[in-house]
């Protein structure tokens, strides 16, 4: 059956095969027959998925489709809520992180992660950016921590604004200046993944603008990964968009094909504003 | 996704309501366009230049309407950013509406030689010659309105074939005049004429084309623009 002609209710009750292009050769993340549940609710129907190397592909969907939720098995931040069930394979490169000797700390310096809020912690500028790559080990050594400081600081575009004053409280900065942090912080410990769940939402228009571009600027050395409400956004920054509904992914496809011509009714719909 | 396009629908109704609008006024300019051409042709048949003013007249309100429906698509853009066939319709109909603008154009410019020929007996015999392309034209002009307001790519291709036809006519009518401009050097001004208006109908083939192309490109997403007619149909099954 093509799968343009799958009704609203079929998406709901029966077994589907994702339309467009969700696989790859030599993905950098590949995930497998991923269901998650909260306590009996499923919340993630039989996801398959390959993530590119340095590729940046969006999730879009209406509220409640599961596109936070997917992200959030990426990195295993959904180990921390006690009913959220994952099953499935998910691997980042070839290493199942689900996998018991799998450390998540490690894994979630590999898998960074970027918030809707800025989260900055309630220490200074330098201290936000040393924290990580001190704790996962990288390095003590002050000159190294303020070379990497420096560095990340600069790739996120932040260096020349608060050079002069790192050591000032991370929450004195604005919103776009705090997100940019949170996104120098996660590449400090040297990711090879971040995650972005709507990065952008709680940011003015330039702000947004800014983390678009930096995005753009990222993807040259990371694969990122980002759940957007924002179509626009999606177009603007991704190679990639998956749509999300109700827990299934519809369609993956090059972003450009999706914005103007999508494959599926469903993505249709929902770009054009007919569901959300 | 190309089962079918549907302007309605939208969760904003006002955007349903701005793109109904903008659909018909592309169909008011078409079926003003298509009164040019049909009083240019009666003109032709009737020997009257009684209805070739209207001609001029139409295509003052035609021109409005064109700069009308461009500002609106720009307002869409601007303001909705369209996606998928939202965006196809917009940019679909604003080529559309340049390609229905120089029908009106090239309407007039055969009114203006009409009227011309109208004054001169001599001429006046040989753009009788035309009447048959110009009554082809004109049933192109009507089926490629009717493939825009229904969105059918299946018609687009159909009338691809009529217009295949039209520029044969074509060529057997530039046959017929290069042979009676050589029969007699007096006859070459007003044989250019009536090859000029000859050449303003197959023009105005050409626009329906265009359009028809349009809608493929809003119907299926396929851009089909500098493609063999049976490779077209090849790519839509």
């Amino acid at each position: 059956m093509n799968n343009a002609q799958i009704s609203k209710a079929e998406i709901v009750s029966e077994t589907y095969q994702t339309t467009g292009s969700p696989l790859m050769d030599d993905p950098k993340m590949r995930v497998r027959n991923v269901d998650v549940f909260y306590g009996e609710k499923q919340a993630i129907f039989d996801v398959n998925l390959d993530i590119g190397k340095n590729e940046v592909i969006s999730m879009i969907g209406p509220s409640g489709c599961g596109k936070s939720t997917f992200l959030r098995c990426l990195n295993r931040m959904n180990d921390t809520i006690d009913i959220c069930r994952v099953e499935g394979e998910l691997l980042l490169e070839s290493q199942n992180i689900y996998d018991k000797k799998i450390d998540v700390v490690e894994l979630r310096a590999r898998v960074g992660m970027v918030f809707q809020k800025p989260n900055p912690f309630p220490k200074s500028i330098y201290e936000n950016v040393a924290y990580g790559a001190r704790i996962h080990g990288l390095t003590d050594n002050k000159v190294e921590l303020d070379e990497l400081v420096e560095k990340s600081l600069i790739r996120c575009g932040l260096w020349k604004e608060v050079k002069d004053r790192l050591d000032e409280p991370a929450t004195g900065l604005s919103g776009g200046q705090q997100q940019r942090l949170c996104i120098a912080r996660a590449i400090a410990v040297n990711p090879e993944v971040i995650l972005m769940d709507e990065p952008c939402s709680a940011l003015d228009p330039i702000a947004t603008a800014t983390v678009e571009e930096l995005i753009h600027e990222l993807s040259e050395n990371f694969t990122i990964c980002i759940v957007t409400h924002s179509m626009q956004q999606a177009a603007r920054v991704s190679q990639r968009t998956a749509y999300f509904h109700l827990g299934k992914l519809i369609e993956v496809n090059d972003t450009s094909t999706v914005f103007t011509n999508p494959e599926h009714k469903l993505t249709e719909e929902y770009i054009t504003g007919r569901i959300g | 996704m190309n089962e079918e396009i549907k302007v309605g629908g939208h969760i904003s109704r006002q955007f349903d309501e701005e793109l109904e609008e903008i659909r018909a006024r592309v169909l008011k300019m078409g079926g003003l366009v298509e009164a040019q051409l049909d009083k240019t042709l009666h003109a032709l048949r009737e020997d009257s230049s009684e209805q070739i003013v209207d001609v001029e007249k139409l295509d003052r309100k035609v021109n409005k309407l064109e700069m009308l429906i461009d500002e609106e698509c720009t307002q869409i853009l601007a303001k909705r950013q369209p996606a998928a066939g939202d965006l196809r319709l917009i940019i679909a109909t604003s080529k559309s509406v340049r390609d229905l603008e120089r029908i009106g154009d090239e309407a007039e410019r055969v009114a203006t030689m009409v009227r011309h020929a109208l004054d001169n007996d001599a001429s006046n015999k040989s753009f009788k010659g035309l009447l048959s392309l110009g009554e082809h034209v004109k049933e192109l002009l009507h089926a490629t309105l009717n493939t825009y307001a229904r969105m059918d790519s299946r018609s687009a291709v159909l009338n691809m074939r009529m217009d295949q036809h039209i520029d044969e006519e074509y060529s057997r009518v530039v046959v017929r005049l290069v042979n009676l401009m050589k029969k007699n050097s007096d006859n070459i001004s007003d044989a250019l004429d009536v090859m000029w208006a000859a050449r303003s109908l197959e023009r105005i083939g050409d626009h329906c084309i265009n359009i028809c192309e349009n809608v493929i490109y809003l119907v299926e997403g396929e851009d089909v623009r500098h493609t063999a007619l049976d490779r077209i149909k090849e790519k839509l099954g």
